[in-house]
């Protein structure tokens, strides 16, 4: 009878650990199922929209979405009231602060109270120069609806910027259409631009404007990183950094010469490269005396080359 | 588990031996804490709005939301899960004072019980209590049943995912969060997270949310595990099975164990994380089992003066 009894609650603990194990594997997928659909949503969400433009001093978008904790302090000390925690349905990652520059623009406070009682370093409070922040940059987007494109006289937008006549510039340029006037053209340097939107708020158009702040990423391109800009490099060297002493590496074809001193390639008077047979390695000289083309021109030869030889 | 036999509404006995307040009293205490703590945060808001000519700025008293917030200015005070976050999904550059903030708020976890948060601050707490109230009235029983560990998988959950996306991905639908920074900075389409909320305690499950799947709740049920402030039920032999307590209680599993325990020689101590220290039980017990108390020492003063009530009735 006591065997029965044991065997009988072996069976019920067996059944009881199926359960249990049953049970568990029930829960982590549910759990993962929630968890993946939250991480499904939060790639969409946290995709960078470009109506984002974050607070001065927010941290590149990747380490602001996992600092920022969304406790609103940076709005609450903004003077200006411009800056907003977004909704869930918002364009914006729920939570995080921004503002939209076309109805509230930053005014760039030079005491920036917005950064100092983030209490996560969200917004970077190294920031101490309103003008080295930067909130986005600012594109001239609509070249055919900007009037000064059309050739009539504005710049607002040139007039209203903080960093005036350094983030943006108007350059004359001149008016095909009529033939004889100029065109008073606003340029952004980003450089400079703090994004700050101003100058979208104030741009004259009805509803869009001419003149926006994107995300720094959205609105510049990437130049290749092998480029060297060589007046660029030029300016900050103080003159140019290729020095007669530097030999060049050009691969010449062998026996061409080339005078590193000023002259060039040494070409007879038609132009063409001399050849200097004096340069030319021996074994080479001996394949050019029996002239024996190393490849032949004519695609037949090489296809028969085999038979040739077996025949 | 013991189900609630003669009254209708719950607490009428300890209302006529106890005295209304005594048996409201935790409850009212709560809210009130709930209420203030959100009009804390509104302080200055609300002053703006009534005046915009005022210097308003003088009255914060609390600034930010629960999520991270300062006192005064200077004292700061974060949300330990968010840290958590934070550190999960590997952003290095935590500033200091969400470091300290979340010690602080740690600490005082600690101190007074960990789910304290959950009934005497957390403002979905109201909107589950309220559907918990009408799952009651409407008598609608049944519903999923699911197991109560599940919330600390979702905490693990939070985590893995606050790694796998290196954001804190959680707090994009965190109900938690979004009512209470909604209530201050606009709600908008965040009030269907909270009524999804609503209607999945009143008719998905019982206690659903809360007791079940909230990750923050589960996190604080944690610190709560070796908290030392707790309900206590040093009078457990006076007890008469009125069952009122399960009714009321968010975690009535844990209740028993205490309750019927003496033989086995449990201490009179609800000693699992997950109470709330709501005090509920406190308020419905006509028989003043429990009361708040220290987790360590033994209590005998009150078992005889509750133990001594009984008799008096009794006889
Ligand atoms: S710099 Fe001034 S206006 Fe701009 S966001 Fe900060 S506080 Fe507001
Ligand atoms: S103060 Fe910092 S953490 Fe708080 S919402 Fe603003 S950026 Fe985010
Ligand atoms: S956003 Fe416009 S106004 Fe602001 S700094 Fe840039 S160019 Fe100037
Ligand atoms: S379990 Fe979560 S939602 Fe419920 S009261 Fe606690 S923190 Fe708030
Ligand atoms: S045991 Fe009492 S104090 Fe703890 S959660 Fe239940 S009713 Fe509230």
């Amino acid at each position: 009878m006591s065997n029965s009894q044991s065997k009988n609650s072996q069976k019920k603990s067996k059944v009881s650990r199926r359960r249990f194990l049953g049970d568990m594997a029930g829960t982590a997928c549910g759990v993962g199922l929630f968890g993946l659909g939250i991480g499904l949503y939060s790639k969409s969400a946290n995709a960078i929209k470009p109506l984002a433009i974050r607070p001065p001093g927010a941290l590149a978008e990747e380490d602001f979405l996992a600092a920022c904790t969304r406790c609103g302090i940076c709005v609450r000390d903004c003077p200006y009231d411009i800056l907003k925690l977004a909704q869930i349905g918002d364009d914006v990652p729920t939570g995080t602060p921004y503002f939209t520059a076309r109805t509230g623009p930053c005014e760039m406070c030079e005491d920036i109270p917005c950064i100092p009682n983030c209490p996560t370093g969200a917004l970077d409070h190294s920031l101490v120069d309103i003008n080295k922040a930067k909130m986005g940059v600012a594109v001239v987007v609509d070249q055919e609806t900007c009037i000064a494109f059309l050739g009539l006289r504005c710049e607002v937008c040139f007039n209203v910027c903080p960093v005036r006549g350094k983030a943006i510039t108007i350059e004359p340029k001149h008016n095909k259409r009529s033939g004889r006037h100029a065109m008073f053209i606003p340029v952004v340097h980003s450089q400079d631009c703090t994004g700050c939107g101003l100058c979208e708020k104030a741009c004259i158009l009805e509803d869009a404007p001419a003149i926006k702040v994107f995300p720094e990423h959205l609105a510049k391109g990437d130049l290749g990183h092998h480029y060297r800009v060589g007046w660029e490099q030029e300016k900050a060297n103080g003159g140019s950094l290729i020095k007669a002493k530097d030999k060049h590496q050009y691969n010449l074809p062998e026996g061409v010469r080339y005078d590193y001193e000023g002259v060039g390639l040494i070409t007879d008077e038609a132009g063409n490269p001399i050849i200097d047979q004096s340069l030319i390695k021996p074994k080479q000289k001996t394949e050019l005396k029996e002239n024996k083309k190393p490849v032949s021109n004519n695609p037949l030869d090489i296809l028969n080359q085999g038979i040739k030889e077996a025949e | 588990m013991v189900a609630a036999k003669k009254n209708e509404i719950i607490g009428k006995e300890a209302i006529e031996k106890k005295g209304w307040w005594q048996s409201y009293k935790w409850l009212l205490l709560r809210r009130l804490s709930q209420i203030s703590i959100l009009l804390l945060f509104m302080l200055v808001p609300i002053c703006r709005w009534l005046s915009p000519e005022a210097d308003c700025a003088l009255g914060w008293i609390i600034k930010g939301n629960l999520a991270s917030s300062k006192v005064f200015n200077t004292i700061p005070l974060t949300d330990p899960t968010l840290l958590l976050q934070m550190l999960a999904s590997g952003f290095s550059k935590i500033a200091m004072d969400a470091i300290i903030g979340a010690i602080i708020v740690l600490v005082f976890y600690f101190l007074v019980g960990g789910r304290v948060f959950c009934s005497w601050v957390c403002p979905v707490n109201i909107v589950t209590d309220a559907a918990f109230w009408l799952r009651r009235k409407l008598k609608l029983t049944g519903g999923a049943r699911f197991s109560r560990s599940i919330r600390y998988w979702v905490l693990g959950m939070i985590l893995v995912l606050s790694a796998v996306t290196g954001s804190l991905a959680y707090e994009l639908i965190n109900p938690v969060s979004m009512l209470h920074r909604g209530l201050f900075f606009g709600m908008s389409l965040g009030w269907f997270v909270i009524v999804a909320v609503f209607l999945f305690d009143l008719f998905v499950a019982k206690r659903g949310w809360c007791t079940h799947i909230c990750p923050m709740g589960a996190f604080y049920s944690l610190v709560g595990k070796v908290s030392p402030l707790k309900v206590r039920a040093d009078a457990r032999s006076a007890c008469d099975d009125c069952g009122e307590c399960y009714v009321v209680c968010p975690e009535p599993q844990i209740l028993k164990p205490v309750l019927k325990g003496e033989e086995k020689g449990i201490f009179p101590v609800i000693q699992a994380g997950e109470c709330t220290n709501c005090g509920r039980c406190v308020d419905v017990c006509a028989e003043e089992v429990f009361h708040f108390g220290l987790r360590y020492k033994n209590n005998q003063s009150k078992v005889n003066k509750a133990i001594g009530n009984k008799h008096e009735v009794i006889t």
